[in-house]
């Protein structure tokens, strides 16, 4: 009964309507119905949301190609978009029109009260899919480990291996990219377009993380999930063919959602306490990617998950066909295993003074997450304001089609932008972004080295700490449970004695994907040799200190 | 640091107390009663400066200096910088422009020193404005070379704990359970006549006397006999110690040194082979011979296997960390980080000194056999070696005093050259002398407690601490290079010890995920996978790398333990309360907390 305590599955218009309120959004956008019976597109959802100004006409035009679409807006007002971009025409005329077109759509969308806009053609500012795909593939295959000699073999080289598969530097590319998207709308104050050719692939990544860094809504775990929904499932990401699940042909297959999640595991280990879910919960989430019985990442649209969980097809079976929601996750584990998922280091938001907000829980965030738009530069934007507005009427062309790192930008504002904020305490209900420098990018341990035994931590890794901090917050509760029984006075006295903190059993760095105890516990010793150092000949073949001993033994 | 209200870069964690204060009265700054200072340090000079910040750009301030530190405060408020840096982190100090240079803020002074870090200060051209600071920073820097004592012998502070107290090799040989039937404490070396590297007090085999520990001091580098430094409580193997036998490039033998690696391998009771682990390359062994060293050969040695480790020697690790320097700072490699991390090698040492290490352990833990350990003197590697199998396979080391008790005994004591490697209060930098050999060791404990987060009471804070007063000549502890010089020079007397410091504030050096734990073995995974460059230490300077502090998964731990004492002490009110009046319930079932207590469980 109470939405708000559900994943938001966005099938349906008053689930965007909801969305809309809540990031006050619904001034400038609305939620369309135009594609009911998807008269518009099979690619697009039933549902979307796009900015007041555009009409009905001008969806249906193009099939919705050419059309901002609504991700999300940013407390200030400023909105992330998408647009799926036309493809290259040869035919002058038709492109003539296309662009004739596109210029009218800036156009309504540039004049107040709408923002500044900048675009951003991901599929040119980013590595394509198959850049990824290629990199995703050399990096998997790192992990894919015969027996204790490769893997030892493999380990002197380790990081110059993991260098040339590029993967991580994707990852950093990616998030640079989303700081930058992050930059134009917390401090630039301007609206972002992001475009690509079908908008559902990089688009999903960027607009994914940038909410995950500015909405703290977007690090629980019910608004993970429903970004999920909004952003990938609904949004119409290919899951079918990215993650090639009928084997059909590679030739469409890319780890785009798992980049994401990817991405996102950075965010979580650099601030454990701003999610409510841990990093087993992406691991587990990233297997669900492959686990057939859900729904969730099987299809490649809502279009197509209909007409497969409703259509004819299924008609024919004597029992109805029902597909699960990953979301659901009791199916996949008990009580036990869902506790793994939730964070005990998630700092709660302070509960706000209800006298003065009754609803703020569900609300967007309001309060500024940093002093940034009250920097110098932006109040001298924000007090120019109205004048530049009416300037800009004027050279209108000027105005639009701006490019997200563009030359008329001072070069060094991504740069002030990630100091200024990295110079100051983390507010972790506030705007969050990632360390991008060279060794704060790493590997995620737990999902890729979890099946390799020479690489087991027995009694060691994150699990060490996070069972402890378990332990912990389970005397708490019973403590708390007996307090509360000491206050009814309707307990016997033999449950007084308080427990005494527990010993965790020694778990190893695997757990809990993994328990492959050793018999005996006899260290992994490396037995690959030591490589040349070549440059360093001279010293090599130095003693540690010129003293001739022979005169020692007359 | 991280909630202090402006960002306060390249600032040194050494002083952090007294430089929030500097922080707090910031604006209230007078020239006179402003800089953190120590009892017995005084003021000598001070000078307007520009600090030539890498990470802020120019900064203009003040710069002071005392006996003990340099200290510089921006004359600006937004952003406070302040800069704090004991004289003996300076490694070299050069004049950088003449006076005739043209071109802004070219004409100063460029400091480079021991912590990963340079600093530039430019100075006004006119009047030689540049001549008095540089003389008096060489001086106070280089003591010993200016004929001057270390500060640590001005140094007047008060502590309630005494540090010189917390080692006494008697006492530690006791909770290993020596003396016993199969080994003697032998005063031998009581005035260092035998060795004078060593310490006083050695352990020897019962079976071995005197006579035949200075027969064997004749046939060992340095006369460092093999000497025990642990013994497994249940195994009865050892973990011996000593440098290279002089066999030279005639393969000379010693009939003693032979029968004494005997009456070590017989006195475990085992009738397996003794095994010997040569820290070096064997290339580097067999060079050796050149220059009179060498290794136990088969012939001689017939009852020992002998292993080399393939660690290098301090030349190559002196080199590997200027290289890892060069990519730290003050910019951090941006293009190519992990393979510029792998062509430092850094990773790669540590990685082979916790491989030898390991090898150690478990040879004498599951192996059940003595182990002798050397490289060429036996007081580089071989410390590495030994101390680091120790905290493997002793959980007294792991904590605070015991860890204390293992760089008191195995790197001090038996003769560590602190002095020639760290360079201390000596004005030649480019000494080869110098190696961060002790860094190195450091490095491999923080990769062990990086690896297994609750078996050290010891948290990251303490390992820094440890490394910062490497260099700050503050403290008695690491000064000259082996016991007999300390004793000459009265050391303890003197000075203060380190310990002193950390055991007078020992919460702030404990790690509150510590889960105390008997006789476990603690084996790390020596692989590339689990290896990481320390970003804490090698890259603190640098604002933009820098780690939140505190560590919030630590703060939200001692949280829950607040919340949890505070609710037992409420509950035993509560009980107290409820028991003074009458009850009369009933067996009730059972907890609701019993539901909860099985939360791992796998999936």
């Amino acid at each position: 009964t109470d939405r708000r305590n559900q994943t938001v599955m966005f099938d349906t218009l008053e689930d965007w309507r909801d969305e809309l309120e809540r990031t006050k959004g619904n001034v400038k956008y609305k939620a369309v119905t135009t594609n009911e019976g998807y008269r518009v597109s099979e690619k697009l959802p039933l549902y979307f949301v796009v900015p007041i100004c555009v009409s009905e006409e001008s969806i249906l035009q193009y099939e919705g190609r050419g059309i901002p679409i609504w991700c999300w807006s940013c407390h200030n007002g400023a909105a992330l978009l998408k647009m799926s971009a036309f493809p290259k025409e040869q035919d002058d005329s038709t492109s003539q029109m296309q662009k004739a077109f596109l210029d009218g759509i800036y156009k309504t969308i540039s004049n107040p009260p709408y923002e500044l806009l900048k675009t951003d053609d991901l599929s040119s500012s980013l590595p394509s899919l198959q850049d990824i795909q290629t990199a995703y593939t050399r990096f998997k295959q790192l992990f894919l480990i015969d027996n204790s000699t490769d893997f030892w073999a493999t380990d002197v080289k380790w990081f110059s291996l993991l260098e040339s598969t590029n993967w991580l530097e994707i990852i950093r590319r990616v998030l640079k990219k989303a700081i930058e998207v992050t930059e134009c709308l917390e401090r630039q104050h301007t609206n972002v377009l992001l475009i690509e050719e079908s908008a559902t692939d990089l688009c999903c990544v960027i607009s994914s993380l940038v909410q995950v860094m500015m909405d703290s809504y977007s690090r629980t775990k019910l608004g993970f999930q429903s970004l999920i929904q909004k952003e990938w499932v609904i949004g119409g990401h290919g899951f079918l063919d990215r993650c090639n699940h009928l084997h059909k042909s590679d030739k469409e297959e890319a780890p785009v959602f798992l980049l994401l999640l990817n991405c996102v595991w950075q965010l979580v280990q650099q601030y454990p306490p701003a999610f409510e879910f841990t990093e087993t919960y992406l691991t587990v989430l990233s297997d669900s990617l492959y686990v057939p019985i859900f729904s969730t990442f099987f299809f490649n649209s809502q279009h197509q998950r209909d007409t497969n969980t409703t259509g004819e097809s299924l008609k024919t079976q004597s029992n109805p066909f029902r597909f699960l929601t990953v979301w659901d996750w009791s199916v996949q584990f008990d009580l036990k295993g869902q506790a793994f998922l939730n964070n005990p280091l998630y700092a709660e938001k302070p509960k706000p003074d209800k006298s003065q907000r009754k609803t703020a829980r569900f609300k967007h965030q309001r309060q500024l997450s940093l002093p940034l738009t009250q920097t110098k530069s932006s109040t001298k934007r924000g007090f120019f304001r109205e004048e530049t507005d009416n300037l800009i009427k004027n050279i209108l062309g000027k105005r639009i089609g701006k490019f997200i790192n563009s030359s008329d930008e001072p070069p060094n504002s991504f740069r002030e932008f990630y100091d200024s904020w990295h110079s100051k305490p983390v507010d972790y209900h506030g705007l969050l972004l990632p360390r991008i420098d060279g060794p704060e990018i790493k590997v995620w341990a737990q999902r890729y080295l979890r099946w390799i035994p020479e690489a087991q931590l027995h009694g060691g890794g994150t699990i060490a700490t996070a069972a402890k901090i378990l332990d912990l917050m389970e005397e708490v509760q019973s403590l708390q449970v007996k307090m509360d029984e000491e206050h009814s006075q309707a307990i016997s006295r033999d449950v007084h004695s308080v427990p005494l903190l527990r010993d965790s059993p020694r778990l190893s760095s695997l757990f809990p994907f993994a328990s492959l105890q050793r018999q005996s516990i006899k260290p992994a010793l490396p037995t690959s040799t030591w490589k040349d150092l070549e440059d360093e000949d001279d010293l090599v073949k130095r003693d540690d200190e010129f003293v001739d001993l022979s005169g020692d033994m007359l | 640091m991280a909630s202090s209200s402006t960002p306060k870069y390249n600032s040194n964690s050494l002083e952090s107390s007294s430089s929030k204060w500097a922080l707090k009265d910031g604006t209230n700054w007078e020239q006179n009663d402003e800089i953190p200072r120590l009892p017995g340090e005084t003021r000598v000079t001070d000078k307007d400066v520009i600090y030539m910040c890498p990470f802020n750009g120019p900064v203009k301030g003040r710069v002071y200096i005392t006996n003990y530190r340099l200290y510089l405060r921006s004359v600006e408020n937004d952003p406070v910088v302040v800069l704090n840096v004991p004289l003996g982190v300076i490694s070299r100090i050069e004049k950088m422009g003449g006076a005739s240079s043209r071109g802004e803020n070219s004409y100063g002074l460029d400091i480079t020193c021991k912590d990963m870090r340079n600093l530039r200060f430019a100075l006004k051209q006119e009047g030689h404005s540049r001549r008095d600071i540089f003389e008096v920073l060489t001086k106070y820097a280089f003591p010993q070379s200016h004929n001057l004592l270390f500060f640590a012998f001005a140094n007047e502070e008060k502590f309630s704990e005494n540090g010189w107290m917390v080692y006494n090799p008697m006492s530690e040989y006791r909770r290993q359970g020596l003396p016993n039937e199969r080994w003697r404490v032998t005063f031998i070396n009581e005035h260092y006549g035998l060795c004078d590297t060593y310490p006083s007090l050695l352990v020897v085999p019962y079976n071995a006397t005197d006579d035949d520990l200075k027969k064997v001091a004749a046939f060992r580098s340095r006369n460092r006999i093999p000497v025990l430094s642990w013994i497994h409580p249940e195994t009865q193997a050892v973990i011996m110690r000593c440098s290279q036998p002089l066999v030279g490039m005639s393969g000379k033998r010693n009939k003693d040194d032979e029968r004494y690696l005997d009456i070590i391998r017989e006195a475990n009771g085992q009738i397996s082979k003794l095994t010997i682990y040569d820290a070096r390359p064997n290339v580097n062994a067999v060079a050796n011979k050149a220059t009179g060293g060498g290794y136990e050969g088969e012939d001689a040695y017939p009852n020992a296997e002998l292993f080399f480790l393939d660690i290098h020697n301090i030349h190559v690790m002196r080199e590997s960390l200027k290289k890892l320097k060069d990519i730290v700072y003050p910019n951090v490699e941006e293009s190519h980080w992990l393979s510029s991390l792998e062509s430092t090698h850094w990773l790669e040492h540590i990685k082979l000194v916790l491989t030898g290490a390991i090898q150690v352990a478990d040879k004498v833990s599951s192996g059940r056999s003595s182990v002798l350990v050397h490289c060429s003197d036996g007081w580089d590697r071989t410390a590495q070696l030994t101390s680091l199998a120790m905290l493997m396979l002793d959980s007294y080391y792991r904590t605070i005093e015991g860890f204390e008790v293992l760089v008191q005994k195995e790197w001090i004591s038996f003769g560590h050259k602190f002095a020639s490697r760290i360079g201390h209060g000596d004005k030649n930098h480019a000494d080869a002398d110098r190696s961060p050999i002790f860094l190195q060791f450091i490095d491999c404990v923080w990769q062990m407690s990086k690896q297994f987060p609750t078996a050290f009471e010891f948290n990251e804070q303490f390992l820094i601490t440890i490394l910062d007063h490497l260099y700050s000549c503050r403290f008695g502890t690491f000064l000259y290079n082996s016991e007999s010089l300390r004793e000459k020079e009265k050391v303890a007397e003197k000075t203060l010890s380190l310990w002193s410091l950390i055991n007078s504030e020992k919460s702030k050096y404990t790690n509150p995920f510590y889960t105390k734990e008997l006789n476990r073995a603690l084996y790390p995974v020596a692989s590339m996978r689990h290896l990481e460059l320390w970003v804490n230490y090698y890259i603190r300077w640098n604002p933009r790398i820098r780690q939140q502090q505190p560590n919030p998964v630590e703060q939200r731990y001692m949280e829950l333990l607040a919340l949890r004492d505070d609710y037992i002490r409420r509950l035993e009110e509560l009980q107290i309360t409820n028991n003074s009046k009458i009850s009369n319930s009933s067996a009730s079932s059972a907890s609701p907390s019993q539901m909860m207590s099985q939360v791992q469980t796998h999936f």
